[in-house]
């Protein structure tokens, strides 16, 4: 079976993107987007997790048995999700300090179970390690996106660099993450909406031609 | 007494886990499309909340740091939720039908919620649990764990409860395709999110 690289990638990062189209691990994406940062420190943090989870996952689909497969995958989980903290505290102890508790929240953070329970546990190695690899850089991007927003209006910055001086303070409260997330999930929609419909009409107009191009030849003969 | 409150205004209130510490938003968003519904995650996450301060707190202290195997918390945790949770729902099937159908299927649901597995980890971390609850580190004890579990669990039931509500009313009205769900649900949070803000600022 050959793996579809364009096709993983194009549903890890838009059309099944994590943040804004599935809605998924919504904890941290409000919590970090304070600082656009933050945002790509996490993604990183979930990228590994993911890659290792999904390979490790998609390894033994043949071993695990289907009734214990939730357990099994949440073992396998937070394995990784220690072995991150443990690298973090030695290598980055001030990174450590940023994530906090969510850190340790990402074993219950939806999009790695789910990409094990739709993806990894029915597919082979190499799809399962790039799908990991995209949807966690859809991840990423979404984060990273919500933050420099946040980070913009709340604080006058972007990716720590002061910028200016006018700050909405609304921005960098509890309240402006809500907010600015839902703002996004909408506008998200909306184009990929206007983006569908142009297709539509491509494919439609195309169906036309082809049917008067055979009308034509039936014409001629 | 002074603390006993203290504990009870910082976890409903102050440090809300659900809009100022955002653990806990998939059900959130996701069971409060009902007041009844609401009602019966918060009842059932803030029973398994407290049982699990109960249980974990005890374990890390007198197991895992005497051991020295401090590390291994993640996985330890999510194995006593996930254990607790599935006992719980079969000592609640088997003694109170009652209790069972009000947040039964609700249950399952509960494993993966962070604002359980964060519970867990905030009330291990002693200087945070105490600067958030007015006490010195030293202090901390299995009792201030219960108690700040139980009202975490009360907080998010609140939070869930108004949510509800809000959903309710906004149902009724005619709002653009794309903003309908998530998008008009997140921008009702945020209002409740500036209500308890006003809690930080006293």
């Amino acid at each position: 079976m050959k793996t579809n690289v364009k096709k993983i990638a194009m549903d890890g990062v838009i059309t099944q993107n994590p943040t804004f189209k599935l809605v998924l691990g919504t904890c941290p994406t409000l919590a970090l987007t304070t600082a656009a940062m933050n945002g790509i420190y996490m993604g990183m943090a979930v990228i590994f997790v993911l890659i290792c989870s999904n390979v490790l996952i998609s390894l033994l689909r043949k071993i695990i048995p289907n009734q214990v497969r939730i357990p099994a995958f949440v073992l396998i989980i937070a394995t990784f999700v220690t072995v991150v903290r443990l690298l973090l505290d030695y290598f980055l102890p001030d990174l450590n300090d940023v994530l906090g508790l969510y850190l340790p929240l990402i074993v219950v953070n939806c999009i790695i179970l789910a990409r094990a329970e739709s993806f990894a546990s029915k597919n082979t190695v190499l799809a399962s390690a790039l799908d990991g690899l995209f949807t966690g850089i859809g991840f990423m991007i979404g984060l990273t996106v919500l933050g420099l927003v946040r980070e913009i209006l709340g604080q006058g910055a972007a990716f720590g660099l002061k910028l200016w001086s006018f700050k909405i303070e609304f921005f960098s409260s509890p309240a402006g993450a809500f907010f600015t997330y839902g703002v996004f999930i909408a506008l998200f929609s909306f184009i990929s909406s206007l983006i569908e419909k142009k297709r539509k009409l491509k494919l439609y107009a195309k169906l036309i031609e082809s049917k008067q191009q055979n009308n034509t030849e039936t014409e001629c003969e | 007494m002074a603390q006993f409150l203290m504990i009870i205004v910082s976890a409903v209130f102050i440090n809300n886990f659900v809009v100022v510490q955002f653990l806990g938003i998939c059900p959130f968003l996701g069971v409060s499309k009902t007041t009844k519904s609401a009602f019966g995650m918060g009842l059932a996450v803030t029973f398994v909340m407290t049982l699990t301060c109960l249980i974990t707190y005890p374990i890390y202290t007198y197991i895992l740091v005497p051991l020295k195997i401090e590390f291994l918390e993640i996985i330890v945790f999510i194995f006593i939720i996930a254990a607790l949770v599935q006992m719980i729902e079969m000592a609640l099937k088997k003694f109170s039908p009652t209790l069972y159908r009000a947040m039964g299927i609700y249950l399952p649901l509960i494993t993966t919620n962070c604002a359980v597995l964060g519970v867990a980890e905030l009330v291990i971390d002693k200087a945070q649990i105490a600067s958030l609850i007015g006490i010195a580190p030293s202090a901390m004890n299995i009792g201030f764990a219960v108690l700040y579990g139980l009202f975490a669990g009360v907080g998010f039931t609140l939070a869930i409860v108004l949510m509800s509500g809000l959903r309710g009313k906004i149902q009724r009205l005619p709002i653009n395709k794309h903003l309908k769900g998530f998008p008009i649900a997140m921008i009702a949070a945020c209002f409740i999110a500036m209500a308890f803000n006003v809690f930080a600022l006293i």
